[in-house]
């Protein structure tokens, strides 16, 4: 420690800006080398997705490709409905987003700002279910399915994810936190309905977390792969990481046609990245503000 | 406005005894009362309803399924205790599964939070491009995992995988990473690094923003120097966030499925070559078998692991923080 401290103060300033500098320049050349390490499954996904057969079976494998085709793609388009994947699967995902954001913030709100006997003991119940995962009760999961004729339908595969209880622990502290008794109390002696105070006081108030809360119900509905393997059997209802894994069983080796529906698969995220990234990025954030 | 402040706070105050008593002041005269409590019940017993029927009574029901003995096509289902918790560790698709899904977390909890932890002490610092950086090192995360594990088993391709070629250029064979079980599983582990870094990283990043800047400053004006900084300030500060991403990634891995799914059981993989983890073995005893209260068994094992690992991961820090 002292050492450091004498060190760092008899540093002449010309010294410490050269040390910055080569730190900085070291900084951004690992950090580079990382980047291109975390693309390069991305580059060459989309690469190989565009060459034509023979060259994708070479050696050594070519970056590019020299004469580059969208025969993979028509590949793809012709075998599989990869529309109706790609709309179950925002029908699969936009569901559970408004089915979560509606339960939540309801929830939330009642827990949040009202008083009940049991209260607190069903709220933890809520808090110690939110750590079990699907996979550890999925047994039971899929017999209630049948028992309730659901399997292989759209609302199978959507109930898990109509419900989550990480949703109504962050509306419920977002409320406690960011709406004012006040306002409640007062429009309460004004004569408004609780039904009115809820939608004119406590939803816009409550905009900014529920757009963090749906990005993030969309994000895991969106990319759900073993529940959908085990209610879908009829291809009609697959999502498009079923109808990926289908088409990987019939083109186990063709990797240029894989590629493409690989490409295909991850473009609406891509998308959806390129437009919401720092709002994507905050409501994973939001995730971990509960620690 | 004060004096009704008062009026509920002390209505709340008092005790209903018995429930005719409780009803009454529930719908009684009280009209604020009254349209509250109506608005709780209208609104919350269904939302209460649908969460016991999805999480809390599927929940509980795997522990009562674990001690019978049940093909769930066949009515009959028999008692039979602790006996499938016996047959479980006697049983070598599980034991193996449950050693090949250990290997699994304990790899990818500790290289993940080794890789995304100085990543993200980096990128919280002021420097030029880090949303750039933060944005490459995210977009794994929220690719959908089935499309990226399809797009790794074309790296890890034996014959023109890119990695193999990659080796080649420092005279190393070529491997069959996807074909031998023990390569298979370190494959499956780096491409599940690879995918939640990302994640971790951005929950680091909130755990080191909200650590105060004026703790930051009095260390820097005591000369701290950046390890001192990490070791004394970020680090100790940075323990309430290192549990949750911990116990996070803790839960995740042991019900990792998906990328093991496609990666080693597509038709291409060779014979032998699976990775057996826990999921997937509760995958193949229900729906290959339908041993319901068998894999129901194996399902109690795996929400016990993970529920003592992360008693164990909240003693651990909460010891280190006294």
């Amino acid at each position: 420690m002292k050492n450091d401290r004498t060190g760092i103060i008899l540093d002449s300033p010309m010294k410490r800006r050269t040390r910055d500098i080569i730190t900085r320049i070291l900084r951004h050349t690992i950090l580079l080398l990382g980047s291109i390490a975390m693309l390069i499954p991305f580059f060459w996904m989309i690469s190989t997705s565009f060459k034509v057969p023979e060259e994708i079976l070479v050696w050594p494998p070519k970056l590019l490709p020299s004469n580059p085709t969208l025969e993979n793609y028509f590949t793809v388009f012709s075998t599989i409905p990869i529309f109706r994947y790609l709309l179950n699967s925002l029908l699969i995902a936009s569901v559970s987003t408004i089915s979560v954001l509606i339960t939540s913030l309801v929830a939330g709100y009642i827990f949040a700002k009202f008083r009940f006997p049991g209260r607190n003991f069903v709220f933890l119940i809520i808090l110690a279910t939110a750590i079990v995962p699907l996979e550890s009760y999925i047994v039971p999961f899929y017999l209630q399915m049948i028992d309730l004729g659901w399997v292989n339908t759209y609302q199978g595969i959507i109930a898990p994810f109509s419900i989550m209880s990480f949703g109504i622990f962050l509306m419920r502290q977002h409320i406690m936190s960011t709406v004012p008794d006040d306002y409640i109390d007062a429009a309460r002696i004004d004569g408004a309905s609780e039904w009115n105070i809820f939608l004119r006081i406590v939803v816009p108030f409550s905009t900014s977390a529920l757009g963090a809360l749906g990005i993030f119900a969309f994000i895991q509905a969106w990319g759900a792969f073993l529940w959908p393997l085990l209610m879908a059997n009829d291809h009609r209802i697959f999502n498009m990481e079923l109808g990926l894994t289908a088409f990987q069983f019939k083109f186990s080796v063709m990797y240029g046609p894989l590629m493409a529906g690989s490409v295909l698969n991850i473009i609406p995220m891509i998308i959806a990245f390129i437009f919401l990234r720092r709002q994507i990025i905050e409501s994973v954030a939001l995730s971990g503000l509960k620690a | 406005m004060n004096v009704s402040g008062l009026e509920i706070a002390s209505r709340e105050k008092e005790k209903p005894k018995g429930l005719i008593k409780m009803f009454l002041k529930a719908f009684g005269k009280n009209p604020y009362a009254r349209s509250k409590n109506i608005f709780i019940i209208a609104m919350l017993t269904p939302i209460l309803f649908i969460y016991f029927y999805l999480r809390v009574y599927p929940i509980l029901r795997t522990f009562v399924l674990s001690l019978y003995n049940w093909n769930f096509l066949l009515p009959n289902h028999t008692f039979i205790g602790f006996q499938n918790f016996v047959s479980l560790f006697s049983d070598d698709h599980f034991l193996l599964a449950l050693k090949n899904t250990t290997i699994f977390s304990l790899a990818t909890v500790i290289l993940g939070v080794v890789v995304s932890l100085p990543l993200s002490i980096v990128l919280a610092g002021k420097m030029k491009f880090s949303p750039f950086y933060q944005a490459v090192f995210f977009l794994p995360y929220i690719t959908p995992m089935a499309a990226m594990a399809v797009a790794w088993k074309w790296i890890y391709d034996s014959q023109y995988g890119i990695l193999n070629y990659f080796l080649s250029i420092f005279h190393i064979p070529p491997v069959g990473w996807l074909v031998y079980p023990d390569t298979a599983l370190w494959a499956i582990i780096i491409m599940s690094v690879w995918k939640n870094i990302g994640y971790n990283m951005i929950l680091f990043m909130v755990g080191i923003k909200n650590i105060p800047i004026s703790y930051t400053e009095a260390a820097q004006l005591d000369g701290a120097g950046r390890f001192d900084m990490f070791r004394y300030i970020t680090f100790p500060l940075l323990q309430p966030m290192l549990l949750f991403v911990l116990v996070t990634s803790t839960i995740n891995a042991y019900n990792v499925f998906t990328q093991v799914y496609v990666m080693t059981l597509g038709s291409q993989s060779a014979p032998g070559s699976a990775v057996n983890v826990l999921v997937y073995d509760i995958y193949t005893n229900f729906f290959q078998y339908h041993k319901a209260g068998y894999a129901s068994a194996e399902a109690v094992v795996l929400t016990l692991i993970v529920l003592v690992l992360t008693l164990i991961q909240f003693r651990f820090i909460r010891n280190r923080e006294e």
